[in-house]
């Protein structure tokens, strides 16, 4: 009988020292490299691409990931490794990326903040607190920061966003203008700032404005009716913008009755200095990117009835404004993706590069297209890939 | 140590504890114990063919658990999803086959969501609880509710009944609790005989803890270990004040019992979200009014027909509010109304051979105030209506015992907008099986095989704009075979012995996934999903007598591979579902010497992965937290006190059950019980 005892206490014992030596240091998550089979020029201008994936809200995985031209390799995930002091990584539902001298600037959403880091080497300059911030671009020395919150006042009806100026040098916000309602994308003509606005708390009363704000006084001169629910803006070589408009995904239920996505052009109206839509495309577009003489897209168009959505890979040339192809994947791997979410061409080569989101709470992929629309290859990314920005030599 | 080597070890440590007890087991087989069973209607009850897991009595106070969801960590198979603190969402997953597959039963009666389809254990108190039962496929006892036919796995709730002794008529217990968290929980227990057939019972508790807890988050580099960050924080907005109160009257009639609860449960608190970056606080708030009226009788009419009636009306209410002025500014009510009613009948055909037939009734409704900036009213207002009947069958030839029920359900549902689903027709079958394999040694071969659906939740087809009518039912099919080894030696140091090892297989087919379609705001309900699950669960339990000193153990052990099968073309093909752990495993020990007890229990849950993909990305470590606790009963007079130290995470481990959620360190627990 002694004996039992002693084997259940040897055990009891045994088993709590194999369970207890499981567990190890967490450690900082490394970055992984793949092998990209790509040929480069070695002249090229461009050393490499980075790609900010978003990561699921509250999962904390907004990731960073790299495109080394030089060596041929892609890079997953490259943040932690570099900040390791910093304290829950890069943050959660990372909205936007650019660069502006040699810095790299983040826009970390649900974070509140945007993240600057050296843009050589990833190591990080400054974290900028911005609530609900949603992208960013740049003018002389001042970055431009939308977001939908533009005081601390609670306002239950959703109140007006604002834009955010940041000075360059010393990465403090030194201004502050109020647009429309949820601002998305911005564009830079002129002496303007042009503000996309979306209004998307205020189902179904979306904003359908792009703000114009003069950079001079930094203040909203005037509000352009564009569409319901605005998302994209660019700007193209010609002094045009391109916006693109949400919808409201086919809600029969609203007062305006279901308006689908859809994408406008702006211009000088005639003898003013004045921008005016001069032209409705009639194609939905949920993201576009500008190469040359080409406005590439995709859109989902999202079907209530049937909850199916239809994907469209679309080339429109910007000076006829006629759309050229309804497929720029000539392929047939378009059937490969099953979420389209960012899309970005690089400056030099033309490539057409495309993440896929998947259910969005999985890894994603990025394919490189050629200018003919074959795929070249295809890596898998972080969570949500989605804004991509290149990096020069 | 590699995960294989882990395995071995474990296989050969159960394979020593079994031998070692078998062989220490020399004496004749004793006489069957005398479970102390309700009060039965006649003489022949009805009992499950398949034991339960079961927790109830000395086993269920030697756990330091708070809620109801703290115990049902010790059971096999199960995984507990905790968001942490007292106040954090506690659901449960048994077996892999999903929160929403899990029927969870309160005096008898079940407990309904038809909101999200979950129950949230983390509500249920320990301090009226006798007796928690899990069964895997279905209790396996005809005479019964068609809904205890319907769920792939149930937990059943036993809250206490009155009991006197010798000549008292009134029975007092109060209980106050100081812990870590700043909790305060004072609680009173009055029970009543108001005469011998009719006794009355009331309990009430209060809950109010800050739920502020230090959550510590330390990093180091790979290969140096130099740490890269180590950090402390406070975990917000944990915070919770709940009122829990039930009155109860147990009646026994000449041939029958009945009884009659009232349960009222209401609670205003902080939801603790997700730890991120740049933000460590929250602004969501959610107040709960959960109620619900129920009666229950049982009555044998002859001596060949039994037959019980459980009545029930319940009404929950949520208010869910979100003041974080960075987010979308939430505000949202829903209310629940649930009316059931159910019958069963019994029918003693020979001495071999039972027959019942039960048929139950249920209506649900969902009401909620999403009118948009046009005060155009988007909610869907569903109403939905359910009948379940079920056929069922008892064959007992002496060592033999089956079981075959057939289960129908049909529900219809109504909408005020868009479309309502289909009605749903659906037959499921269950067959359980039982063989005494030594006709002198209580050691049961067990098998049962059974298929079982759920249909999609309100949320899952109505929440806000997305409607998603059209979702087909989701189907669990399970396949079980075990081994049960009981014996209760009079002349050894070993007291009880009580093992069992199960192997099983179960799919879970036409799974619902709630994704957005497109980007934002558009979600989207269907179908799609297929996982396939295969286990073994191991548990052995013993009670040694050694002089004054009683030791009591339990062991228990999981291993599950459940994987997505989902689609070919997806990168996590094959993988391990998210949260699901191959390796699980608890110990529970106490010790009893005159008035002291000291309780030790041990939870381990190995490596897993948050999402999808296996990827060193989502890897989450494993967790194993020791508790201890420390108990002295003593009397003053005519009044028993039992005071009770509880040190939980004894190790002081940092660790998360979901990633972001941080879980507390180290914790302490007061209790002081008095009875009178």
């Amino acid at each position: 009988m002694k004996k039992i005892q002693l084997n259940i206490t040897l055990i009891l014992s045994v088993i709590i020292s194999i369970l207890s030596s499981c567990r190890e240091d967490e450690h900082i998550v490394v970055s992984d490299v793949q092998i990209i089979r790509d040929k480069t020029d070695p002249n090229s201008k461009i050393a490499g691409m980075y790609l900010v994936n978003e990561g699921n809200m509250g999962s904390n995985k907004c990731t960073l990931d790299y495109l080394d031209y030089t060596e041929g390799i892609y890079m997953r995930n490259i943040y932690p490794e570099r900040n390791p002091t910093v304290v829950k990584e890069l943050g959660d539902v990372g909205n936007d990326v650019q660069i502006y001298g040699n810095k790299l600037y983040i826009v970390v959403n649900c974070s509140n903040k945007v993240e600057v880091l050296n843009a050589r080497t990833g190591v990080r300059i400054k974290q900028i607190e911005i609530p609900n911030c949603r992208y960013i671009c740049f003018r002389r020395e001042h970055a431009y920061v939308s977001s939908y919150v533009a005081g601390v006042l609670i306002d239950p009806n959703a109140p007006l966003g604002a834009v955010f100026k940041i000075d360059t040098t010393n990465l403090q916000v030194v201004d502050k203008v109020t647009v429309g309602y949820q601002p998305e994308e911005m564009a830079v003509l002129g002496d303007y700032l042009y503000v996309a606005n979306s209004g998307g708390y205020r189902v179904p009363y979306y904003d359908n404005t792009v703000s114009v704000v003069e950079f001079e006084g930094f203040r909203q001169e005037q509000q352009i009716v564009v569409g319901l629910n605005l998302h994209r803006i660019k700007t193209d070589k010609y002094g045009k913008l391109w916006v693109s408009s949400r919808g409201n995904y086919n809600d029969i239920y609203s007062p305006y009755g279901s308006v689908p996505s859809n994408l406008f052009v702006l211009d000088k109206r005639v003898g003013y200095n004045e921008m005016i839509v001069t032209d409705t495309i009639n194609i939905p577009c949920s993201n576009m990117a500008i190469h040359g003489d080409s406005l590439y897209l995709y859109s989902h168009d999202y079907d209530n009835i049937t909850q199916q959505s239809t994907l469209t890979y679309g080339i429109i040339n910007i000076k006829t404004k006629k759309v050229i192809s309804k497929n720029f994947i000539t392929d047939g791997t378009e059937k490969e993706i099953k979420m389209p979410y960012g899309i970005s061409i690089h400056p030099e080569t033309g490539d057409i590069y495309v993440t896929d989101a998947k259910n969005y709470v999985s890894t994603g992929t990025l394919s490189c297209y050629n200018k003919e629309g074959k795929r070249k290859w295809r890596v898998s990314t972080g969570d949500i890939p989605a804004h991509m920005v290149y990096l020069k030599k | 140590m590699t995960t294989s080597k882990k395995v071995i070890a474990l296989i050969i440590i159960f394979t020593v504890a079994f031998s070692s007890l078998l062989t220490a087991q020399n004496e004749k087989d004793s006489i069957e114990s005398t479970s102390l069973t309700e009060v039965v209607a006649t003489a022949k009850e009805q009992k499950e063919i398949i034991a339960a897991q079961k927790l109830s009595g000395q086993e269920l106070e030697t756990l330091n658990s708070f809620s109801v969801a703290d115990a049902i960590r010790y059971f096999s198979g199960v995984q507990l999803k905790d968001y942490g603190g007292i106040g954090g969402l506690k659901t449960i997953n048994i077996r892999s086959m999903g929160t929403n597959q899990v029927g969870v039963f309160y005096n008898g009666i079940q407990l309904g969501n038809a909101q999200n389809g979950q129950v949230d254990l983390g509500k249920f108190s320990m301090d009226n609880i006798e007796e928690i039962s899990l069964y895997n496929g279905q209790r396996s006892k005809i005479f019964q509710s068609a809904r205890d036919f319907g769920s792939a796995s149930s937990i059943y709730i036993q809250p206490r009944k009155p009991h006197f002794i010798a000549n008292k008529n009134t029975n007092i217990k109060s209980n106050i609790k100081f812990g870590s968290f700043d909790l305060i929980n004072p609680s009173l227990l009055m029970e009543y005989k108001i005469n011998n057939n009719i006794s009355l019972s009331f309990n009430g508790e209060w809950i109010n803890a800050s739920g502020k807890y230090k959550v510590h988050y330390r990093r180091v580099l790979p290969k140096s270990k130099i740490i890269a960050y180590d950090t402390v924080a406070i975990r917000q907005n944990g915070d919770i004040n709940a009122v829990r109160l039930e009155a109860a009257l147990y009646g026994t009639l000449k041939k029958g019992a009945w009884n009659i609860n009232l349960y009222n449960y209401s609670s205003d608190r902080g939801v603790p979200g997700a730890v991120i970056n740049n933000k460590w606080k929250r602004g969501e708030r959610m107040q709960d009014i959960n109620s619900f009226i129920q009666g229950n009788i049982k009555l044998a009419i002859n001596d060949r027909w039994n037959t019980l009636l459980n009545i029930k009306y319940a009404s929950d209410y949520t208010h869910f509010e979100n003041f974080d002025y960075t987010l979308y500014p939430t505000n949202n009510k829903f209310r629940q109304k649930e009316f059931y009613i159910a019958m069963a009948n019994l029918f003693y055909l020979t001495d071999f051979l039972d027959v019942s037939l039960s048929y139950d009734f249920q209506y649900n409704k969902l009401d909620a105030d999403f009118q948009r900036m046009d005060n155009y009213d988007i909610f869907a207002y569903p109403r939905r209506t359910s009948h379940w009947l079920s056929l069922a069958t008892a064959l007992n030839l002496n060592r033999l015992k089956i079981q075959a029920s057939l289960l129908g359900t049909l529900i219809h549902e109504t909408v005020k907008k868009y479309n309502a689903p289909d009605d749903k027709h659906v037959l499921t079958p269950a067959v359980f099986a039982s063989y005494r394999l030594l006709p002198n040694e209580d050691l049961r071969l067990n098998a049962f095989a059974k298929k079982i659906f759920r249909v999609a939740t309100f949320n899952e087809m109505y929440y806000v704009e997305m409607i998603s009518s059209n979702v087909k039912p989701e189907y669990a099919t399970q396949y079980d075979l075990g081994l049960k080894y009981t014996k209760h030696p009079k002349y050894s140091i070993i007291k009880n012995i009580d093992a069992q090892i199960d192997v099983y297989y179960n799919l879970v087919e036409d799974k619902i996934i709630c994704t957005p379609k497109s980007p934002l705001f558009k979600w989207t309900t269907y179908n799609l999903g297929l996982v396939k699950i295969k286990g073994l669960d191991v548990s052995v339990g013993n009670m040694f007598k050694m002089g004054n000193v009683f030791l009591q153990t339990k062991l228990q052990y999981t291993y599950q591979e459940a994987r997505n099968y989902t689609d070919p073309g997806d990168t996590f093909y094959g993988h391990q579902i998210p949260y699901i752990p191959w390796h699980s495993g608890t110990i529970i020990s106490s010790i009893l010497y005159k008035d002291w007890t000291l309780n030790y229990s041990f939870i381990y849950t190995g490596e897993r992965y948050s999402q999808s993909d296996n990827i060193v990305y989502n890897h989450v470590q494993p967790w194993y937290t020791h508790d201890v606790s420390l108990v002295k009963t003593f009397q003053i007079r005519d009044m028993n006190f039992k005071a009770t130290l509880e040190v939980n995470n004894l190790f002081d481990q940092d660790y998360e059950v979901i990633f972001n959620y941080p879980m507390p360190k180290r914790n302490y627990r007061f209790s002081l019980v008095v009875e009178l």
